[in-house]
């Protein structure tokens, strides 16, 4: 029953749109989509969709750590307030986060100031790319951290240090292991949620074709001038890329989980 | 290593763990503490292992064979702590657990990969666990995860073995052969042993000496003879097993209580008082008749006859419970029934007279 309605409900929310997707690629030949998909504005986009969406994802996960390991471990005065702070990036509308990041790191902004003579161009730059995506993907990284360092034996460290082990020891052989498959479930949404992220870099980034142009908003661009086959295309690309790398993480995670439960 | 903690104290917020507490701690020795929960033996245990640190007067010390350790942290002490939910690393292996400890040590003091393969497999063997070195913590039953836990709190040769309630979280079965084990390791081993434990059973058939705690202070340190037969106040005899208790006074060194009057050759100076009179109930015996000796008259409530003792149930005259454990040989012999009026007499009392106490 419940698997029944499981189907269902997958079929039409999930698979049925997307199936449409292919669908619509169908009406191009091969040689139109593969040159769809491999003219260098589209590849350029790929990479730094793809490129800025890792960085990002990977510097959610080293703060998101702390920033979880803050909220579980310590009290001090604030910390709910913290606490309510790392969702807003879920809840604000992507365009007032997009515009707000773009005021603050522009060469007049409140951060961008100091960066500029530095030689940093943050804002209007792959740079600025990587900040929004940062920003969108920290709550993911610290909510899924949150419940598995919650349920860290505080006895186990204990445990180490009486054994000899000093921090950083005890950090890298018992506290990361133990929440390795949490880091990487968070890692792994902040990444696929920057994927597809649009609305907070279109400000900040410029959209400089070859440049600073994301893939999402290439495919707006190209239904925007009605170009649907071009842009489907580039869709389908997206999809099956995005899902093979979360299929791959979900994959490492499980051989993870295996690994450490593997029989004699 | 020889252990002596002085005149050590806790707080916690508002809550006094520990109360001005010394203790000393013989090489070799295996020792007990034993208290109900919050009496503050796990606080002691703990500030020997260097995982909490004393109060920061000028008084409390903590040393190793005369070497203050108060400062020390917990990972320079080389102390074995076993904790009541074993602590085990659930993501490595039995063999990993066990070799944690000479893994972690910097390069020049780490043992050889075959050095440690050798410690931990003799380990290994000593747990009598050696088809396990591969399984994980959660393949293991309760009692082989705590063995484990020892091991590896072993492998490190530790100066002390402080064990937090080591077998709280075991069935009874489990723990009984545990409890036979553990000191027929320490006569093997000999490394100087602290054992935390609410079960006076436990305290009493393991230690060499037995530290009674209540109340964040130490209430008496003896052998376990001493302790259960000879208490030095109300509290250890009332925690030390079942007893019975009589209301009475103290009067120039005879003790009144229901219709009886006893010497008391320890308390023969004392003041007239009120006075506890404690009765063990295997120290009590039951006759049909009134047979020259003191005794109280009771009627039978309830008899458990399961087991070595027959445990009856009395009520004496003046409404008082009485718990007796006749040998069963003598139950039998007797052919008691309840409802049936019997004569209590006691051959050991213990009498405290409060306010003398203090």
């Amino acid at each position: 029953m419940t698997l029944g309605y499981t189907l269902l409900y997958l079929t039409l929310i999930v698979l049925i749109p997307l199936s449409g997707l292919f669908i619509q690629t169908m009406n191009l030949s091969f040689a139109e989509f593969w040159n769809h998909v491999t003219s260098p504005r589209v590849v350029a986009s790929y990479r730094l969709t793809f490129g800025a969406s890792f960085i990002g994802a990977a510097i959610n996960a080293v703060f998101g750590f702390l920033i979880a390991w803050c909220l579980v471990r310590y009290r001090f005065p604030g910390r709910r307030l913290m606490d309510a702070l790392v969702d807003l990036p879920f809840a604000l509308p992507t365009a007032v986060s997009g515009i707000a990041l773009t005021t603050i790191f522009s060469k007049h902004g409140w951060i961008g100031q100091y960066l500029e003579p530095l030689g940093i161009k943050a804002a209007y730059s792959p740079i600025g790319v990587v900040i929004a995506l940062t920003f969108i993907g920290l709550p993911f990284v610290v909510r899924t951290l949150q419940p598995a360092i919650e349920e860290l034996e505080k006895e186990a460290e204990e445990a180490a240090a009486s054994l000899g082990a000093n921090r950083l020891q005890t950090f890298l052989r018992v506290i990361l292991p133990t929440v390795f498959p949490a880091l990487l479930t968070g890692f792994a949404l902040a990444f696929a949620r920057a994927l597809g992220e649009y609305g907070s870099v279109v400000f900040i980034s410029g959209n400089m074709p070859g440049r600073t142009e994301i893939t999402s908003l290439l495919i707006i661009t190209k239904l925007e001038q009605y170009d649907f086959a071009g842009a489907t295309a580039i869709a389908v690309v997206m999809l099956v890329v995005s899902f093979a790398i979360l299929l791959s993480i979900n994959l490492l995670q499980w051989w993870f989980s295996v690994g450490r439960r593997r029989v004699a | 290593m020889g252990i002596e903690v002085q005149r050590v104290s806790k707080t916690f917020g508002s809550f006094k763990a520990l109360k001005d507490v010394s203790l000393k701690v013989n090489d070799g020795e295996l020792v007990t503490l034993l208290g109900p929960s919050g009496s503050g033996k796990t606080t002691l245990l703990r500030i020997i292992a260097g995982l909490e640190l004393p109060d920061d007067d000028d008084k409390g010390a903590v040393l190793f064979s005369g070497e203050d350790v108060a400062k020390k942290h917990v990972r320079d002490r080389q102390v074995g702590f076993v904790f009541q939910h074993y602590a085990l690393f659930k993501h490595m292996s039995v063999f990993d657990n066990i070799a944690f400890g000479l893994r972690v040590r910097p390069k020049h003091e780490r043992p050889s990969k075959q050095a440690i393969k050798d410690k931990v497999m003799s380990l290994l063997k000593l747990i009598q666990l050696e088809q396990f070195a591969t399984r994980f913590p959660s393949q293991l039953s309760g009692g082989q995860r705590q063995r484990v836990a020892l091991a590896r709190a072993l492998a490190i040769e530790p100066r002390v073995l402080l064990l937090d309630e080591p077998f709280g979280a075991l069935d009874a079965k489990v723990r009984q052969g545990l409890r036979t084990w553990l000191r027929r390791l320490h006569d093997e081993v000999h490394v100087t042993t602290i054992l935390v434990t609410h079960d006076q059973e436990e305290a009493l058939e393991v230690a060499d000496r037995v530290v009674v705690m209540n109340q964040s202070k130490i209430e008496q340190v003896g052998t376990p003879e001493e302790v259960f037969h000879k208490p030095a106040s109300e509290f250890v005899i009332d925690f030390l097993g079942n007893v019975n208790v009589f209301k009475g006074r103290l009067e120039s060194g005879r003790a009144h209580f229901d219709t009886l009057a006893m010497d008391v050759p320890g308390l023969a100076h004392a003041p007239a008082g009120h006075a506890n009179v404690y009765v063990r109930p295997h120290d009590l015996d039951i006759d049909r008749q009134k047979n020259g000796s003191q005794s109280l008259a009771a009627n039978i409530e309830r008899i458990n006859p399961a087991g070595a003792h027959a445990k009856l149930t009395l009520l004496g005259v003046d409404g008082n419970e009485i718990q007796v454990d006749l040998p069963f040989e003598r139950f039998t012999a007797l052919n008691l029934k309840p409802g049936e009026l019997v004569y209590v007499s006691p051959r050991k009392v213990h009498v405290f007279a409060p306010e003398y106490m203090i």
